[in-house]
């Protein structure tokens, strides 16, 4: 069977897909994951806000060697396969860090428009399939951020 | 001039990798040196700050060099230990604790990329099973967006490593001291990109130690005072992208290291463009780079021309990392910062050998940054 690698903050298997953060009653600022006390006002009255699941990147690079642990991809330096990684705008709400699904350079730019998706990552000690949020890149041929790349 | 404090003794345990010896071992050989460097004794020093991130008691040095009964209080504040710890020495003079006072920093780190436990860095658990925990992650995220925002090569990235080795095949304390081309910098391993093997720092080991005295006895100790005109520590604000976050605002707000320097150039009365030698966290080519403007020794981009005329090499007007760096020395966290300002007191006393900056010069700059996401910035002159 499938499971969620952090099931508190995403809402699969419910559709739609999105990431869940909190937003600030007092000042309106929004964080990802949730938490209690806002980080801009200290106040504490942060509400659950559910994240668009469409933005685009505003920065990103490629993980080429295995993480340490607490890392729980469990590749070794032989099998790792490199990913990318991105700050992902999402609409004007707030940019979250997250995988990417595309991990080759010439394929990346800030601008790209992504989707989250959840995404197989591994397979635990009970052979359930654990999956992660991701972003992947869409529309990749007519978006332009005006870079002239 | 009663609460201005004055370094008046440096020393530094080379960096690298030293087998068995201990952390503690290499911190008492900074210390005597930087007495030495003094012409104290460890009996003269009032109060002392160890900087370490794996010596979990630094003060276990007064077993090894004499149980004198001072004040001895652990600073550890990530990449910013070493400069925290010299400003809380400094400000035990200033406040009038101590007309004396030590700071040392020691550590010795696995081979590796640094890690631990997200929670330590009030990250959730799943940061690091998803591999987000890691530090140079951060960086190339920040060199990449850099580097294609402001049209920077990644050519003048392995120019900045290339300057670091060549540097650190001047300094006989430095861990990497073969110079290296920039082809083969470029065509190492990528780790994060636009940043490969070679363009990163590696953690290791080694110690460093300063004595400080206040300012109108300095000269009880040394011919060539060098006063430490401005120490700031600032952590992230609202807004700034840094080291192990799963989110950042939309509007956008400077670094760390911006307040730092420019809180250190308003307190010291000094601007950039009367620094004449400069220490700044060459965690990877990328930090160097930005590190540059974020100081506000540059405008963003102008590092592309700069670099390629040779500016921040040791015979440039803009001389950066004089003794190889990070790049080129490794970080030992403890250690790291008090590394920079030892090479920028040998370089204001005109005693940095080969490495000695032209021009017989007057200020000195040193800046750190780390995770997750602490600056200081330090301004030192003659």
């Amino acid at each position: 069977m499938q499971k969620a690698l952090a099931p508190d903050i995403w809402t699969w298997p419910e559709e739609p897909l999105q990431l869940i953060g909190s937003r600030c009653e007092s000042c309106g600022a929004v964080t990802f994951p949730r938490q209690r006390r806002c980080p801009r006002c200290s106040k504490p009255q942060m509400v659950d806000l559910l994240l668009p699941s469409h933005g685009v990147i505003s920065a990103w690079t490629t993980q080429g060697f295995p993480p340490k642990l607490p890392y729980a991809g469990g590749q070794t330096a032989d099998t790792f396969v490199p990913f990318g990684m991105a700050l992902v705008a999402l609409g004007d709400v707030v940019q979250v860090e997250g995988r990417l699904t595309e991990n080759d350079p010439a394929k990346l730019r800030i601008g790209l428009e992504v989707e989250l998706r959840a995404v197989p990552f591994y397979t635990d000690e009970n052979g359930d399939e654990v999956l992660t949020y991701a972003f992947e890149p869409i529309n990749a041929g007519n978006t332009d951020d005006g870079s002239g790349r | 001039m009663s609460n201005e404090v004055a370094i008046v003794g440096v020393g530094l345990h080379p960096f690298g990798r030293f087998g068995d010896k201990p952390a503690l071992e290499m911190g008492a050989d900074a210390i005597m040196l930087a007495l030495d460097d003094a012409g104290l004794e460890w009996g003269d020093i009032e109060i002392a700050f160890g900087g370490s991130s794996g010596v979990s008691s630094p003060d276990s040095v007064t077993g090894m060099i004499g149980l004198t009964g001072i004040p001895f209080t652990r600073v550890s504040n990530a990449c910013a230990t070493s400069a925290s710890a010299v400003r809380q020495a400094a400000t035990a003079i200033r406040v009038g604790d101590a007309e004396i006072a030590l700071a040392v920093g020691m550590d010795k780190h696995e081979r590796g990329a640094f890690t631990g436990a997200p929670s330590s860095m009030a990250m959730p658990d799943w940061y690091g099973e998803n591999g987000q925990f890691v530090t140079t992650k951060f960086f190339g995220m920040k060199a990449s967006r850099y580097c294609e925002t402001n049209n920077i090569s990644h050519e003048t990235l392995a120019r900045v490593a290339a300057k670091a080795y060549r540097n650190g095949a001047l300094n006989p304390n430095a861990f990497r001291r073969n110079p290296m081309e920039i082809e083969d910098i470029l065509n190492s391993t990528m780790l994060n990109y636009p940043l490969t093997q070679y363009m990163f720092c590696s953690p290791d080991e080694g110690a460093a130690a300063v004595v400080l005295a206040r300012a109108d006895i300095a000269e009880r100790y040394t011919d060539k005072p060098v006063y430490l005109r401005a120490s700031e520590v600032h952590t992230r604000r609202y807004g700034a992208y840094e080291v192990h976050a799963s989110w950042a605002a939309m509007e956008e707000n400077d670094a760390p290291t911006v307040y730092a320097a420019r809180a250190a150039f308003a307190k010291a009365g000094i601007t950039p463009k009367d620094v004449d030698v400069i220490q700044l966290q060459d965690t990877d080519a990328g930090a160097e780079i930005i590190h540059m403007a974020e100081c506000g020794f540059c405008e963003d981009g102008e590092q592309e021309k700069l670099l390629a005329d040779g500016a921040t090499e040791i015979t440039g007007p803009l001389p950066i990392n004089t003794d190889g760096g990070l790049i080129a020395n490794g970080e030992p966290i403890g250690a790291s910062g008090m590394r920079q300002v030892h090479e920028i007191v040998r370089q204001l006393r005109g005693e940095a050998g080969e490495r000695q900056v032209g021009g017989n010069p007057q200020i000195g700059f040193a800046q750190v940054y780390g995770a997750p996401g602490v600056a200081a910035a330090s301004i030192f002159s003659r």
